[in-house]
């Protein structure tokens, strides 16, 4: 059975659909990207698994459980599950990096306080923190904000990770640091993750499999290397970034000549 | 016929949303009588929603007793009864002055502050994390802060009535030379527990659930942006001022016959 299933998944706001008739599955243990251009809807896949959002169509199940179907207690035990990596961090502003991190410890398990404290250590050592402990969120860098946060996510060490657009706005340094840690903090935990991205280098070096989605359906999917080498028109314009493709460069518009009173 | 239709949307529009923060408000309630649990939480609330208002509750409350007391002692001693400044004076502030002023100055104050962070919050996806987290950003953020004003607008209000007595004593005894026994003899005699100093105190709790609710729901349903965020601080001064003046006359209304 897959880690995680969606089951011809439809979403949309009012009657414009976002997502239509999605199919896919993460088995465990993988690093599983999602790909595609801004507002393709691969965010709105994280947010349906998390239970954020309802589908409007399908089903999208969590280790064989229905996440829609669930109510509000169940789907809190279920999300004690998942860790969640929100694009800019999402840190709590008015607590430090340490508590950030202890957030999620304090308020789940009733631990004595050493304990606490060595387990934050520990999260904060392995995203190579351990030494902003003491910091506020606004002194730390972009990169570093979203190694915290990823610190946090994996505090209650859950077997499923999401990560919603982690190399967005970082130098090429954080970008390399964040790539590697996603992968090696999914082997070394046993996990499941999910990354949602449109950087092409960065991910392919990490992910097994690669789900390309364009216009809210799945366009493709399949290892890095095998979409490398696909002859598909819209994969290449995709993992090139050629401006002329499928993906065309004008909005929709009338002809210019019409446009500009030229010509009749 | 569109603007017939528009009208009906419009209605249907604030319907649904008196509904929505009713809903809001009932669960607010019910969380924060819950969050007793974490007294922690809630302390932690209050020092700095009392913290932050202090300040100008006390300035404010100095200045309306110092005005209190001019004003007082020119319209009394016209009667020849300027020894009844002190009665008038704590009338006017334990009655009226200290629970309306204070709310309107919490709602500047401590209101905008909790409507911006909780925006601030909202808009930087804290709370959907902490939502992801399964921890109830509702119980967790909210509710103590909804209780900690509820439990802080009264205590501000008894402040500034507090103060605004010693400065009409500053003004009237000191500076005028009224009496003081009278002052203070009067003011003994003349001030009821339960009809005076507890109708204050009702208003000031009723103000302060206006205070609490308007300015977490407005926080709480603000746009996720800069431009959101800035317009619900407005938001919630506006609407928590009017609310407070509102509610004033009705309960006013309503304690005057008993009284």
């Amino acid at each position: 059975m897959p880690f995680v299933a969606f089951d011809r998944v439809s979403f949309g706001y009012g009657d414009r659909p976002l997502l239509r008739d999605v199919s896919m599955q993460v088995p465990r243990g993988q690093v599983v990207a999602l790909m595609g251009g801004s507002g393709s809807g691969k965010t709105t896949l994280l947010r349906l698994l998390g239970g954020q959002l309802s589908p409007t169509g399908g089903t999208v199940a969590f280790d064989g459980q229905d996440v829609a179907a669930l109510g509000r207690r169940a789907l809190y035990r279920l999300r004690r599950r998942m860790g969640m990596l929100f694009q800019f961090g999402a840190l709590f502003t008015d607590l430090t990096v340490f508590e950030n991190v202890a957030f999620p410890i304090r308020e789940h398990l009733a631990l004595p306080e050493p304990m606490v404290r060595d387990l934050v250590l520990m999260k904060l050592d392995a995203v190579g923190l351990r030494g902003a402990a003491d910091l506020m969120p606004a002194q730390v860098s972009g990169g570093m904000a979203r190694r915290v946060a990823l610190a946090r996510a994996i505090a209650l060490d859950p077997p499923l990770l999401m990560v919603d657009e982690p190399f967005a706005g970082l130098d090429p340094i954080s970008l390399g640091t964040i790539a590697q840690l996603i992968r090696t903090l999914n082997d070394a935990l046993g996990a499941t993750t999910i990354v949602v991205t449109h950087d092409v280098p960065e991910t392919f070096a990490i992910a097994d499999q690669v789900h390309l989605l364009g216009e809210g359906r799945i366009v493709a999917s399949g290892t890095p290397a095998e979409l490398m080498a696909s002859e598909d028109p819209f994969v290449s314009q995709f993992l090139h970034g050629r401006r002329d493709g499928p993906v065309g460069f004008h909005y929709p518009a009338p002809p210019i000549g019409r446009q500009l009173g030229l010509g009749r | 016929m569109t603007r017939l239709a528009r009208l009906g949307g419009w209605t249907l529009e604030q319907v649904l949303r008196i509904g929505s923060a009713t809903r809001f408000f009932l669960r607010l309630c019910g969380l924060a009588a819950l969050s007793v649990a974490r007294p922690r939480l809630v302390l932690d609330q209050m020092h700095f929603i009392g913290n932050r208002s202090l300040s100008i509750i006390l300035v404010s409350g100095l200045f309306v007793g110092f005005v209190l007391g001019l004003q007082g002692y020119y319209t009394l001693q016209r009667y020849g009864s300027a020894e009844a400044l002190g009665l008038l004076v704590a009338l006017s502030l334990v009655r009226e002055l200290g629970p309306v002023v204070s709310a309107l100055l919490f709602a500047g104050r401590a209101g905008t502050s909790l409507t911006a962070e909780v925006g601030l919050m909202k808009a930087g996806e804290q709370l959907a994390a902490m939502d992801m987290m399964a921890v109830d950003p509702s119980a967790r953020i909210l509710a103590p802060r909804f209780l900690a004003a509820i439990i802080a607008l009264p205590l501000l209000a008894a402040v500034f009535s507090a103060v605004g007595i010693l400065g009409a004593w500053l003004v009237g005894v000191q500076l005028i030379g009224v009496d003081a026994g009278a002052f203070w003899s009067q003011m003994q005699a003349g001030v009821d527990l339960f009809a005076d100093i507890g109708n204050g105190v009702v208003k000031s709790i009723v103000f302060g659930f206006i205070c609490a609710f308007v300015a977490l729901y407005v926080g709480h349903e603000a746009r996720p942006t800069p431009e959101g965020v800035s317009r619900a601080t407005t938001t919630t001064v506006v609407a928590s001022s009017l609310a407070v003046l509102g509610f004033d006359f009705i309960l006013t209304a309503l304690m005057f016959g008993t009284t």
